[in-house]
């Protein structure tokens, strides 16, 4: 395998560790569930698509790299959707936690 | 080697977030940790089977992923509706 | 400039050649090329019963998708076509590497400067497709989660009050699908 490849994919695959493990200290260090919800995005979007690309660089274009960009594809489609479900339900629930630190904001209409 | 060290930083995230699935403490908490525990499972699947040179594990990995976002609206429709049948519940 | 300008023309053309004339004839042929073309990469056996088979499925799974009115502008939009792949996602994909930096940065910061707020805005799209492009966008950036998504407000969680000062009216992701989504 090409030199160049292997270092951009050992770089894609330890920040990916990286943002991942962030995501998951951020689910643990935030207050409340929104903004845990945005910490686990980060751990969600860049660290599982940055891991993922960086197996798909060693995969190379093989069956193997089609099967990893369906993975990541299926994360892109389906994890909004399953986040925007959950924070739906929360907010029909509770909709005043959402609002915790709530300053009127300059760009209401 | 580096595949290890994703791998380990993958079961690192995953433990965190079993540590927030524990600490709860609404449902929503836990579910967003079960969530995001689901998907450091799925890519910590396609890791390993790139570890152990099995790619049939991307397989196991794709079904996991759908699993996880079936079982995560699942439960969410049981908490909001109280039931899994009615898709017309209440109207929010 | 001149280039993006010339490239929306022409894509607003084609577009409209397409959406008088994409039948849903044209759009189960290609749901069935696409499930095809699934079946095959996840099978990765090629004997001529196998392909048969798939073909078979394909057929059989577009016919249910067809009796249920699955397959129309959204549920099967290919009327996006290439502008999708070359022109949003890229783009998307950079916003998305952008803000995850920043949160990441938030919750390393040993303070954890965050300032969570609730911010609604008039989405410009009007068909559920865009809508859905919109919302799942939103969300899809970390440090911004769509909860409620209708024709007429988004209601918009930020956790920076730089994440909030972007959601407006009429803000660069908004222009975006609405350019994608196509005159409606």
């Amino acid at each position: 395998m090409n030199a160049a490849i292997e270092a951009l994919s050992a770089v894609s695959l330890l920040s990916g560790g990286f943002f991942a493990v962030v995501g998951a200290i951020g689910l643990l260090r935030m207050p409340d569930l929104y903004t845990r919800m945005h910490a686990a995005s980060v751990a969600e979007t860049l660290g599982a698509g940055l891991l993922l690309f960086g197996l798909l660089l060693q995969a190379g274009i093989t069956l193997n790299g089609a099967k990893l960009i369906m993975l990541g594809l299926l994360i892109f489609f389906a994890s909004p959707t399953a986040s925007h479900a959950l924070a739906r339900a929360a907010f029909t629930r509770a909709p005043e936690h959402a609002v915790v630190a709530q300053e009127p904001p300059p760009s209401t209409r | 080697m580096i595949l290890l060290a994703a791998a380990a930083a993958l079961l690192v995230a995953a433990a965190l977030a079993l540590v927030r699935a524990a600490l709860g403490p609404s449902v929503f908490d836990r579910l967003q940790a079960a969530n995001t525990l689901g998907t450091c499972a799925m890519v910590l699947l396609a890791v390993m089977g790139f570890l152990n040179g099995r790619p049939d594990f991307l397989d196991l990995a794709l079904v996991y992923g759908l699993l996880n976002v079936i079982g995560v609206v699942a439960v969410l429709k049981f908490f909001r509706y109280g039931g899994l049948g009615r898709s017309d519940g209440p109207a929010p | 400039m001149s280039s993006v300008v010339s490239e929306q023309k022409s894509g607003e053309r084609q577009r409209a050649a397409i959406s008088t004339a994409a039948p849903t004839a044209l759009r189960a042929l290609s749901v069935w090329a696409t499930l095809l073309v699934f079946w095959l990469l996840l099978s990765g056996m090629y004997t001529p019963f196998l392909i048969a088979a798939g073909a078979g499925c394909a057929i059989a799974v577009t016919a249910i998708a067809l009796r249920m009115r699955l397959i129309d502008r959204e549920g099967h939009p290919i009327d996006l076509g290439v502008r999708a792949f070359f022109w949003y996602w890229p783009w998307l994909l950079k916003e998305i590497v952008k803000s995850a930096c920043q949160v990441a940065g938030v919750i390393l910061h040993p303070k954890l400067p965050i300032a969570p707020r609730v911010v609604r805005f008039e989405p410009s799209q009007r068909s559920a497709l865009g809508l859905v492009i919109h919302a799942n966008s939103i969300t899809l950036t970390p440090g911004t989660i769509c909860i409620e998504a209708t024709p007429g407000e988004f209601v918009v969680h930020a956790l920076t009050a730089e994440g909030a000062a972007s959601l407006v009216a009429g803000n660069e992701m908004d222009q975006r699908v609405s350019r994608l989504e196509g005159g409606e």
